[in-house]
């Protein structure tokens, strides 16, 4: 028993060894437990949130509302910007063109930002790290 | 159809001087609007004074509903902002107490709805985002800008994505106020259409006072909604305040 343990005939490097192992196992299964904990704090009330005791139809309402309403304020902030824009610059309809289209995009980013599919705003990098 | 045509879906959002005043050419009247949201303000102000005047260990129902909206206020702040956040836990209370009691009283019958004015919900949400853009420069100075940079873009395309986030962060405001604003509307005005139904239909005898039963049963179902969206749309933004103000704190996560 005692050689399996100690190979070497020191009988230090063994068990050492396994201490190592052990250590680290622990280290990893302490934060694998943190992190347990963390999402189940947060779950629960994710959960509540978005219950609230609405229906389908309810929810699917407020997510076509909000998702709408997202596209249409990009939208619109590009046309006011490209307008104010020409008025005060004078490149009229150059301005008008650009940030409607900006206004286009910004609002297309908006609607996947809503509905969860991109990172929020100065999380791209950790989000794309993820992917990746 | 004389009935009919006196039912008009917009008139309940017409804005009348209660009393004029008017300061350098600035019309400044004191109009229902401004009426109702005195309204909101003592309402939303005394009762929770008067609620927790008590001070109760073990509160009354009343005290209990202040403490649960204090409560819920405050975890959502705390989910969002971390505990940093918590101060503006003032602010986005009075900000979610306000709207919520607004939507609310706007559902009585011949009571003026203050959050169905786009100006109104505009300038609520530019007071967010003004604070979430004076706090974020104050507190990082320029760092804050690092919020419209993503991080892992290339540098070829950093001056578009940059601008496409600029506008996208100054849609935020718009988005905000037009939600609110365009559910309280549609809400309203979808109440008072069905509503009209259930008068002209009425006015038509018999089979028509029959056939009445079904708008009218509509109007309830409705009005129960839109009291799920009175709270569920003072809520989004008050939700959605948070995660702005989070940004504010903490721009580069």
């Amino acid at each position: 028993m005692a050689d399996e343990k100690g190979p070497g005939g020191t009988g230090k490097t063994g068990p050492g060894n396994e201490d190592v192992a052990n250590l680290r196992d622990d280290d990893l299964e302490r934060r694998r437990r943190e992190l347990g904990a963390k999402l189940a704090t947060r779950r629960p009330d994710r959960l509540e949130g978005e219950d609230k005791g609405q229906t389908r139809s309810v929810s699917g309402y407020a997510q076509a509302f909000k998702l709408s309403s997202e596209f249409i304020a990009a939208i619109a902030v590009g046309i006011g910007i490209g307008w104010v824009l020409d008025r005060w610059a004078g490149t009229s309809p150059w301005g008008l063109i650009v940030f409607l289209l900006l206004g286009f995009c910004a609002g297309i980013l908006n609607v996947l930002r809503a509905a969860g599919l991109v990172a929020e705003f100065g999380r791209g990098g950790k989000r794309s790290d993820e992917q990746d | 159809m004389a009935a009919a045509d006196k039912v008009d879906p917009i008139h309940q959002f017409h804005i009348n001087p209660i009393v004029p005043i008017h300061v350098g050419g600035y019309d400044l009247s004191f109009t229902n609007s401004s009426l109702f949201m005195v309204v909101v303000v003592v309402l939303t102000g005394g009762f929770l004074y008067f609620s927790t005047a008590g001070r109760a260990l073990v509160p009354s129902r009343l005290q209990s509903i202040s403490e649960m909206s204090y409560e819920f206020v405050a975890s959502m702040l705390r989910d969002a902002a971390g505990t940093h956040g918590m101060k503006f836990f003032p602010f986005v209370f009075s900000l979610f107490m306000f709207v919520m009691v607004a939507n609310l009283i706007g559902l009585f019958p011949y009571f003026f709805t203050v959050t169905s004015h786009i100006i109104v919900t505009f300038a609520l949400a530019m007071l967010v985002i003004g604070t979430v853009v004076i706090y974020g420069f104050a507190k990082h100075g320029f760092g804050f800008l690092k919020l419209f940079v993503p991080s892992g873009v290339p540098v070829a395309l950093l001056p578009l994505v940059v601008a496409i986030e600029v506008v996208s962060f100054l849609s935020r405001p718009v988005s905000l106020s037009i939600r609110l604003f365009a559910n309280m509307l549609a809400g309203h005005i979808t109440l008072k259409v069905f509503a009209g139904f259930v008068v002209s239909l009425g006015a038509m005898g018999a089979v028509g006072m029959a056939g009445a039963v079904l708008p009218l049963a509509m109007v309830v179902m409705l009005t129960a909604l839109e009291l799920l969206v009175a709270a569920l749309q003072a809520y989004v933004f008050a939700v959605l305040t948070c995660m702005y103000l989070a940004d504010a704190l903490h721009p580069s996560h």
